[in-house]
């Protein structure tokens, strides 16, 4: 099997996967980091966004043949620093509910925010409106937004 | 947090040996975890233990969906035992009889929780104050339990909950611990942190999907595209050839391929070459399904309910009549159905994700021809659930598969397995008709609804008309209608059908608050005073109804295009109403402004939780409204994923205000309190901002 390179929170990793496999299930199943979620596998609801060189993508698209040599962060690379105000606003407004789609929208808002510290309304509905919430915390997300982006200031 | 785990969990209790266990029984009278089916008498059976430590935990046999049950089920318990937040830890119970009723649905989580849960905590604390005063030689009544110490009055000496576990461990539980007075409260009623925020957004929390076991494989089903469809003949070889494709075995749900990722056993499914039995089922779609429930709309139906005597003929009345119809619908979590299983020498061990555990451990075990003991069912966290996981086919499935390799397998389906295999919100049909008289008064009211009843075909009962889940959310209406009569007729649709969030409370409220709206129009008067004035003075659905038009500034003139509708919905104990704001520009598209959303739920437990569950509703039933329908083709569902069948959008989503009446009044159910007034409220702000009425869902305007 073709062995891949890659960048994974920092660390660099090899694995052997065929290549046509998606970058979310090497994330998931060969590299056991499940905080990347699986949703629809089309890149229509957003629950498995990553980082790919800074960049938010969604890991269910993306092969690891296109994927290597690349620096990935995932959920749990972001966590590595818990006091992203992303996760201080997202505890303090309590935005989670059953939580499964939360590292997609947490991880397309840091890209966001990295990328724009004071983005626009369009900006920010550009970035979060492709990630889906079944359990509809939409209303917690803009308001857990809005308090980052003001506090930014 | 820690969680423990099953295992670690009795591995602590084997360690300390010093825990204190106390199970609040209440007389068991049958388990019946079929939601819908209201044991007559109450039985959970609740698990508290602190140990040598200090530290409290709380097993919890509700399932965590979002709804948030691991923070407020433990709040019950702190409240009365008086220990400190951070001392809680919880652990998930696995899907047991001893537990009681513990299927997670009908908004019941809190309302068979409330007493015993507290008087668990309630009693665990007398226990602990007996066990203080004994050590001190005092009297109980000069002790005081607080923040997880026991106090002596007499000379401010205290101990630790940790230090007196032994000795209290030995002592008789007592009967008819007092429970604290609601004013006293200081957990109850507070916005708690949830317990499980930070290791769901950190990506830690395991969710069913997340487990994985040593040596697990991974699975992938493929099933018949036609209801009630089969295997007919199969070749593997196609799959077997892809690189990491360990096996092919059929089950009676169809061919399933076992590889050594998630990824290559869906190539491997994608791979096979099936020829199937369509079954009887082929010729099913929608239209033909909607053509028989046109054909009833011209017949009466059975009586459900029947006040005063309707009568159309008598003189100087404004008549009107319509037609209301809703589609067929999809949960649509975003966790896929998923589950792991482990079945060896004669006994079986799942990990799922399901609100269903007893029922999941009752229907493996059958499949599988094994007792209940040799099943354990381990609860994991829900990708969100909304009904979907109280019907256990996808546990059945990883469960004969693994019975069938020798393996432990996780199971995942595809989004379009999900999508196209799920079992479904009812379609229904509804004919109503109504009238005023020349002051504005409402006279008759007439509605028959025309749906599948979810327990006749699940349970394959025959159910009278009269006690049919068709008629929730039409039945007993609060509305003093002075001439009023509810029929219905069940159709059998050979759709698949289950419970979805609030069940039939999604289409008979749609109908009936729409048309009080309409009915309010050839009254010519206000929707809300015309809704308001037909409900008891003392009522508290009047109350929040009042409170919501007050909130929402009802009165307040909007320029041209935009609207406001109100509604209101009473159920699971609880009250609601909703005003909605809209725009609708001229090419039809419709803005949502504005939802405000006022709930009288009684005692509020955690009134954070409250408000997302009311938020969430209001997406989850916007959705519907405007996007939601499931269509049958050729005997199969047509939607394949988020792009067919989709989903309200951060962009799409209003503002929601929400309002909490507060009291201590019996606790209600909240998490499908918020969906019953919505879409009629939607649409009625829909008819005020452009005078179209909408009959039909998902929303079309033309
Ligand atoms: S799983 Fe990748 S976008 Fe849905
Ligand atoms: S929190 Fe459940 S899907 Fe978003």
């Amino acid at each position: 099997m073709p062995e891949f390179k890659l960048k994974v929170n920092n660390r660099q990793v090899k694995v052997d996967v065929e290549s046509d496999t998606p970058l979310l299930w090497v994330l998931r199943d060969t590299l056991g980091l499940t905080g990347t979620k699986y949703g629809c596998g089309e890149g229509i609801c957003g629950s498995c966004t990553v980082h790919i060189n800074g960049k938010a993508e969604r890991s269910c698209s993306i092969m690891i043949k296109d994927a290597a040599g690349k620096s990935i962060t995932t959920i749990e690379g972001l966590a590595e620093n818990p006091d992203n105000p992303i996760f201080r606003s997202w505890i303090e407004l309590e935005v989670s509910q059953c939580g499964y789609c939360q590292p997609g929208q947490i991880m397309s808002l840091a890209a966001l925010l990295k990328e724009k510290p004071k983005p626009t309304e369009t900006e920010i509905n550009d970035a979060m409106s492709g990630i889906l919430c079944r359990c509809g915390t939409y209303h917690r997300i803009r308001k857990a937004i809005e308090k980052i982006v003001e506090e930014g200031k | 947090m820690k969680k423990y785990t099953r295992r670690e969990f009795v591995k602590v209790v084997g360690i300390s040996g010093s825990g204190l266990f106390l199970a609040a029984y209440v007389p068991a009278h049958g388990f019946l975890t079929k939601p819908g089916d209201e044991p007559k008498i109450f039985a959970p059976s609740v698990y508290l233990k602190i140990d040598s430590n200090g530290i409290v935990t709380i097993t919890v046999h509700r399932s965590e969906m979002g709804q948030g049950v691991q923070t407020s089920l433990p709040m019950m318990v702190a409240e009365e035992l008086e220990c400190r937040w951070e001392d809680i830890r919880i652990e998930q119970a696995d899907g047991d009889p001893r537990f009681g009723h513990q299927s997670t649905g009908g908004s019941q989580s809190i309302r068979r929780t409330f007493e015993p849960f507290r008087i668990a905590g309630a009693t665990a604390k007398e226990m602990l104050l007996s066990a203080a005063a004994i050590k001190w030689g005092i009297e109980i009544k000069d002790c005081k339990a607080e923040n997880g110490f026991v106090f002596n009055k007499l000379n401010d000496k205290k101990i630790s909950y940790g230090e007196l576990v032994e000795e209290a461990a030995k002592l008789p539980v007592p009967a008819n611990v007092k429970l604290k007075d609601p004013k006293d409260y200081k957990i109850i009623g507070k916005r708690v942190h949830r317990l499980d925020t930070k290791p769901k957004i950190y990506g830690a929390a395991k969710f069913g999907i997340d487990v994985v076991l040593p040596g697990m494989l991974y699975a992938s089903v493929s099933r018949c595209p036609t209801i009630g469809g089969k295997v007919k003949t199969f070749n593997g070889d196609k799959a077997k050839e892809i690189k990491g494709v360990i096996d092919v075995v059929e089950i009676p749900q169809g061919v399933a391929v076992i590889a050594d990722t998630t990824w290559n056993s869906f190539k491997g499914k994608n791979a096979l070459s099936i020829e199937w039995d369509f079954g009887p089922n082929v010729d099913i779609d929608t239209d033909a399904i909607r053509k028989n429930m046109v054909l009833h709309l011209e017949e009466d139906g059975s009586e459900i309910e029947n006040r005063g005597n309707l009568n159309f003929d008598a003189p100087d009345l404004i008549t009107i009549d319509a037609i209301y119809e809703v589609p067929f619908l999809a949960h649509a979590p975003l966790e896929p159905m998923n589950c792991i299983a482990t079945v060896k020498n004669g006994k079986a061990e799942l990990w799922a994700p399901s609100q269903n555990p007893q029922g999941a451990r009752t229907e493996v075990a059958k499949a599988l021809g094994f007792k209940e003991e040799d099943v354990v069912i381990h609860v994991t966290l829900i990708g969100g659930a909304f009904g979907r996981r109280l019907i256990s086919d996808w546990a059945v499935e990883a469960a004969l598969i693994s019975k069938a390799t020798g393996k432990s397998i996780k199971l995942t389906w595809t989004r379009e397995d999900d999508m196209k295999h799920s079992t479904f919100r009812p379609a229904s049909m509804h004919k109503v008709k109504g009238s005023v008289d020349k002051s504005g008064k409402l006279v008759n009211f007439y509605h028959h609804v025309i749906a599948e009843s979810i327990t006749a075909q699940r349970f394959n009962r025959n159910i009278p008309v009269k006690d049919a889940d068709i008629g929730e959310g039409t039945r007993r209406l609060a509305y003093q209608f002075p001439n009023l009569k509810i029929t219905g007729t069940i159709v059998p649709t050979h759709v698949p059908v289950s419970w979805y969030r609030s069940v039939y409370n999604t289409q008979n409220p749609f109908v009936v608050e729409s048309f009080i709206d309409e009915l309010a129009y050839e009254a010519k008067r206000d929707p809300f005073e015309f809704r308001r004035d037909l409900l008891p003075e003392d009522s508290r659905l009047r109350n929040v109804l009042i409170e919501a038009a007050n909130k929402s500034n009802w009165f307040s003139k909007l320029p041209e295009g935009k609207g406001r509708g109100i509604a209101c919905f009473e159920g699971y104990g609880s009250f609601c109403a909703e005003v909605i704001e809209v725009s609708v520009i001229q090419t039809n598209e419709i803005i949502i402004e504005k939802v405000t959303a006022v709930i009288d739920c009684g005692t509020v437990i955690n009134p954070d939780t409250v408000e997302a569950q009311l938020e969430g509703a209001i997406v989850f039933a916007l959705t519907a409204a405007l996007k939601g329908e499931i269509t049958i083709r050729d005997g199969g569902v047509v939607e394949k994923n988020y792009d067919d069948y989709q989903l309200l959008t951060y962009s799409e989503t209003p503002v929601i205000e929400c309002h909490i009446i507060s009291n201590f009044e019996k606790v209600g159910g909240v998490g499908e309190v918020g969906i019953g007034a919505c879409a009629p409220a939607l649409c009625n702000a829909i008819f005020a901002a452009s005078g179209k009425r909408v009959h039909k869902l998902p929303v079309k305007l033309i």
